[in-house]
């Protein structure tokens, strides 16, 4: 690769994502050149994501500031081992949702690609672009940016139940802006910087107990993304999206910015000593594992299988929330490669969800009887998902949410462990029937299907495989198999991507006093 | 000797429009590109030498009428000329269609308005200020009218509600007048002091509040700008809306910090309830756009709103004084950015009403494929207008925010942010009507979105204003953010001793 400097290299790499999205638009009526597109500035993107990994992983940071805001706030990036392991994730998985994007979409024939490949380009943007911000400004400009941008590929669908969906993400997001917006003016009139540090800047020195405490509010309402109870249900409702749009962005990119937000809020802006002195970690810790049980709850009503995902996907984020709630070194370490895992498994779910939707054209549990045999390699990546999820051992989950296990035990909290493993157990509870209908239930024979009578005959000879009955078909497959194997290699090799590596990183500089 | 160019050129916009009927169009065009770039000759001067005197007729000043140019003017002209160049652009086309009669008393009528404009902005006597004033009125009253029918009516409400606030301004002239023997605005500031305490003085200076605030269409004596903004021509809508309550605004500045100063402001609480009219304008003028159906009427609500943000930051700008936010920054910032948001906003929505006369936001229906260039930059403006990063609006809005936190009133926090939502929710109806709701007899099937839709754009003689301005939006955006423009900005603050602690 050619040699960029190392300070500029942040500034590149989110310049992919946005150069990308302008040849996206350009190339807009010649389809192939376009996806060309975006598949290439994805594949850049990562690259250099990556070739930042060696400086972080040396315990150096990469900062490159463009220009003062503000006196004290540049916008600029300021690239430390927790950013890169969420930039890594969102840039590889865009490569992979990209390949499976041109399968679905076109196997659909849905309308509207142009827009929909431009905005999430313009999306992916965002998101790395909050990885690697250096400072609670730069963070919101992106994040701002990402809410933005995804509105279109929510309401892609342009039918009134799409665009409630798409009036409801924006009216629950835009708000949560506000509060992070005012959480961040007034974090920057206390303390003259909102640079991310590993100490925390906010202390006690500054302000009142309860205004510390009030801020913190703010702070998580800001962080809406993160989509914890009671703010949870513009995710469910945001599931009219495309299939991709709901793997990468509901899955991964906007709700895990969410996440990351509230970790860098915790860790690098009250900073594990003040929020221990606020008594804040235990507040949060609750908060959060109401949301992990309740979620699970929900998740066991759902028939509609993306929604089911949905519900299981607010439970995860919480899992992370609680990983760094307990602001012990193994429980954030858990937090942070929770992020990346969960992100490669749910990616996972989503995408089979998806691969079922375009073979089959079925979108609920209840109809998916026998389709185990009627599309192997999917279930089969489906199932590697979903026990991972449950956190069953040869799947990356295990590895994260044993770190969580031994963060809540160094934490002390006994409670904490027992309210862990119940929601453990909730995961599967719900994933589970899926499974059990998948494979072991008998494909109703006598199934009418208005416009697919075609496949309706292919389904009723037993073991016909749809998933490969078309080229097009094998985009969708792949990416699938990518992310449904990375899934296991996490667990056996913790440390592929170098994701283990930088989680040490990142806590060595947080409990540098331990 | 820029400013006698500038002059020059001034007076040579009264020729042009009689000259010809075809080519009066291209002379405007040729004089507002000629002011403008003047302009920015004069602001590059201002800026690296200093303030320029002019003597008109050589009269020594406290007798004769001085035009003074110093950073705050000189921004000002900058914007004004640039809005003004970009509306005649747009309004060859759009007059041809709009006006076809009345071609060469538009663009007379026109060059007249900005006339007036100017002599706001660089005079240096507030006698000669109220006759500029008089003369941007007037012609704002014409042009209003000028399409017929009800905007008749918008122009008489217009006309008689400014006559009032001149009278007012006339009031406050006289008073001055009357204690200190003098008009010209330096001469003035260096007379008034001792009177301070001086009831006269504290009554010409209420009037001069009250005559501006009609003017300014400061809520709540707005009640004029709706109808006039909405019936008016597009390019005179962008202009009203864009830059004709700014330059009130400026004026207002001019009288409260040149011929009184901050001292004598901060004897009164006079601020303190500009701030909170200012936040009043805001919420009830976002409440009232939402409940607009009609286009432009909703925009001219927002107007109103948006002269509620430049009176708020107006407002705080004697208590906020830490340099990126300090004193009249965020003001003159959101004076800059609203000409250039709402102009935009009221050219599409001309290009609009050109194309297939619609005025009304439910008929909006799938324009974003027919006119795709013109709905992505009404998008553009509409979310910088919600102040989503990192457009203008945002760097408006972050910094009016920092200006309330330092002056101690968090509440005016919650009002910028409650409104941000407001404008989200009037101006979102719009977007998702142009993009996402399919008309109601639109077959629902995928085929039917393969039909090609026939293209209807605007002529780019059109188009290319309207882009400007949109691209201009989040050009501008960044440079703010980057704190480009800034040091014109704190010449101003330097100048009215803002800067520094009381």
């Amino acid at each position: 690769m050619i040699d960029i400097p190392e300070y500029l290299r942040p500034v590149v790499a989110l310049g992919c994502p946005a150069l990308g999205s302008i040849f996206i638009l350009l190339f807009g009526r010649r389809p192939n050149l376009r996806e060309g597109v975006t598949l290439l500035a994805g594949l850049l993107q990562f690259l250099i994501v990556f070739s930042m990994v060696p400086t972080v992983m040396s315990g150096k940071t990469i900062q490159s500031y463009l220009f003062p805001i503000l006196p004290g706030i540049h916008f600029g990036f300021r690239v430390d081992a927790f950013g890169l392991m969420f930039a890594i994730t969102a840039s590889f998985l865009w490569i992979l949702v990209s390949i499976y994007s041109i399968g679905y979409m076109r196997a659909l024939q849905e309308h509207a690609q142009t827009r929909y490949y431009f905005c999430f380009a313009l999306a992916i943007f965002g998101a790395v672009g909050v990885a690697l911000s250096g400072n609670l400004v730069t963070m919101y400009i992106f994040y701002e940016i990402l809410t933005v941008s995804t509105y279109p590929l929510v309401a892609h669908e342009q039918s009134s139940e799409a665009l409630f969906a798409g009036r409801k993400y924006l009216a629950y997001l835009l708000t949560s802006g506000v509060f992070l917006l005012a959480a961040i003016v007034f974090t920057y009139s206390m303390a003259e910087t909102t640079d991310f540090s590993p100490k925390g800047i906010l202390s006690l020195a500054f302000s009142s107990r309860s205004t510390l405490i009030f801020l913190f509010v703010f702070f998580i309402l800001g962080f809406m993304k993160a989509a914890y109870f009671p703010c949870h249900s513009w995710l469910p409702t945001a599931m009219v999206a495309p299939t991709p749009v709901s793997a990468l962005l509901h899955a991964v990119a906007v709700v895990k910015a969410g996440v990351f937000g509230i970790v860098r809020t915790v860790c690098y802006i009250y900073g594990i000593d003040l929020m221990r002195d606020l008594g804040l970690g235990i507040m949060l810790a609750s908060f959060a594992a109401l949301t992990m049980i309740g979620a699970s709850l929900f998740a066991v009503a759902q028939d509609n299988l993306k929604k089911r995902l949905a519900y299981s996907t607010i439970s995860q984020l919480s899992f992370i929330i609680f990983g760094v709630a307990l602001l012990s070194p193994m429980g954030v370490t858990g937090a942070m490669i929770y992020i990346p895992f969960h992100g490669f498994m749910k990616i996972t779910l989503f995408l089979c969800a998806g691969a079922i939707l375009v073979a089959s054209g079925k979108k609920n549990i209840s109809e998916m009887a026998g389709i185990g045999r009627a599309m192997p390699i999917t279930m089969l990546a489906f199932t590697v998902g979903a026990l991972g999820m449950c956190g069953a051992p040869p799947v990356a989950g295990f590895i994260s949410k044993w770190f969580l296990a031994i963060g809540a035990i160094q934490s002390g909290q006994m409670v904490f462990l027992a309210l862990l493993l119940i929601a453990s157990l909730l995961d599967v509870v719900y994933f589970y029937p899926i499974i059990r209908t998948a494979f072991f239930e008998k494909m109703p024979q006598d199934e009418v299907l208005k416009e697919r009578e075609a496949k309706v005959a292919l389904f009723s000879k037993k073991t016909e495989i749809i998933e490969t009955r078309r080229p097009l078909y094998y985009f969708i497959l792949l990416p699938i198999a990518i992310t449904a194997s990375f899934s296991i290699l996490f667990c056996l090799f913790p440390d592929l991507f170098h994701i283990y590596g930088l989680a040490q990183a990142a806590i060595r500089d947080l409990f540098w006093r331990f | 000797m820029v400013v006698v160019v500038s002059l020059l050129s001034a007076i040579t916009i009264f020729i042009a429009g009689w000259i010809n009927r075809k080519t009066s169009c291209y002379i405007s065009i040729a004089t507002l590109l000629g002011q403008f770039i003047a302009s920015l000759f004069i602001l590059h001067h201002v800026m690296t030498i200093g303030p320029i005197y002019y003597r008109l007729g050589g009269w020594v000043p406290p007798w004769g009428i001085e035009y003074v140019m110093d950073a705050l003017n000189a921004y000002v002209l900058v914007i004004l000329l640039f809005l003004g160049l970009v509306c005649v652009i747009y309004s060859k086309r759009n007059i041809e269609h709009e006006l076809p009669q009345k071609v060469v008393s538009f663009y007379t009528i026109y060059q007249l308005l900005i006339t007036g404009l100017c002599g706001i902005t660089v005079t240096g006597d507030i006698f000669n200020m109220y006759v500029f004033i008089e003369i941007t009125s007037l012609s704002a009253y014409a042009l209003i009218a000028s399409r017929g029918k009800i905007a008749l009516k918008a122009s008489f409400t217009y006309l008689v509600l400014g006559s009032i606030g001149a009278c007012f301004f006339l009031l406050g002239i006289g008073f001055l007048y009357a204690i200190t023997g003098s008009l010209n605005i330096r001469d003035l500031s260096l007379l008034l002091p001792p009177f301070y305490g001086n009831k006269v003085v504290l009554a010409a200076f209420v009037f001069f509040i009250v005559g501006l605030s009609i003017k300014m269409a400061l809520f709540p004596l707005h009640t004029w700008l709706p109808d006039a903004h909405a019936f008016a021509p597009a390019e005179i809508s962008a202009m009203l809306s864009g830059i004709i309550i700014e330059v009130a605004t400026y004026a207002f500045i001019r009288v409260a910090f040149s011929v009184f100063t901050p001292r004598f402001l901060r004897l009164l609480p006079v601020f303190d309830i500009l701030c909170w009219l200012g936040a009043a304008a805001i919420i009830i003028g976002s409440i009232l756009a939402i409940t607009q159906v009609n286009l432009k009427r909703m925009l001219a609500y927002s107007s109103v709103a948006n002269m509620g943000y430049i009176v708020l930051a107006l407002g705080l700008s004697i208590s906020a004084r830490t340099a990126p936010w300090g004193g009249l920054n965020p003001a003159l910032m959101h004076i800059l950015n609203h000409a250039l948001m709402k102009g935009c906003l009221f050219l599409v929505a001309g290009a609009f009403i050109y194309k297939a006369d619609l005025w009304y936001i439910t008929d909006f229906q799938g324009l974003g494929k027919k006119m795709p260039y013109t709905c992505a930059a009404f998008v553009i403006a509409a979310i910088s207008m919600i102040g989503v990063p990192p457009s203008v609006g945002f760097a408006s809005k972050l910094y009016m925010i920092l200006a309330s936190i330092e002056s101690g009133k968090p509440i005016f926090v919650a009002v910028l942010l409650i409104s941000s939502l407001l404008n989200l929710v009037y101006f979102w109806r719009i977007i998702e009507t142009m993009y996402m709701k399919r008309a109601e007899g639109e077959n629902h099937s995928h085929a039917s979105h393969k039909a090609h839709v026939q293209r209807a754009e605007v002529p780019l003689g059109m188009l290319l204003p309207i882009w400007v301005l949109a691209s201009l939006c989040i050009i501008m955006g960044i440079l703010w953010l980057a704190n480009v423009p800034t040091p014109i900005l704190n010449q101003v603050n330097a100048m009215f001793r803002l800067d520094m602690m009381p």
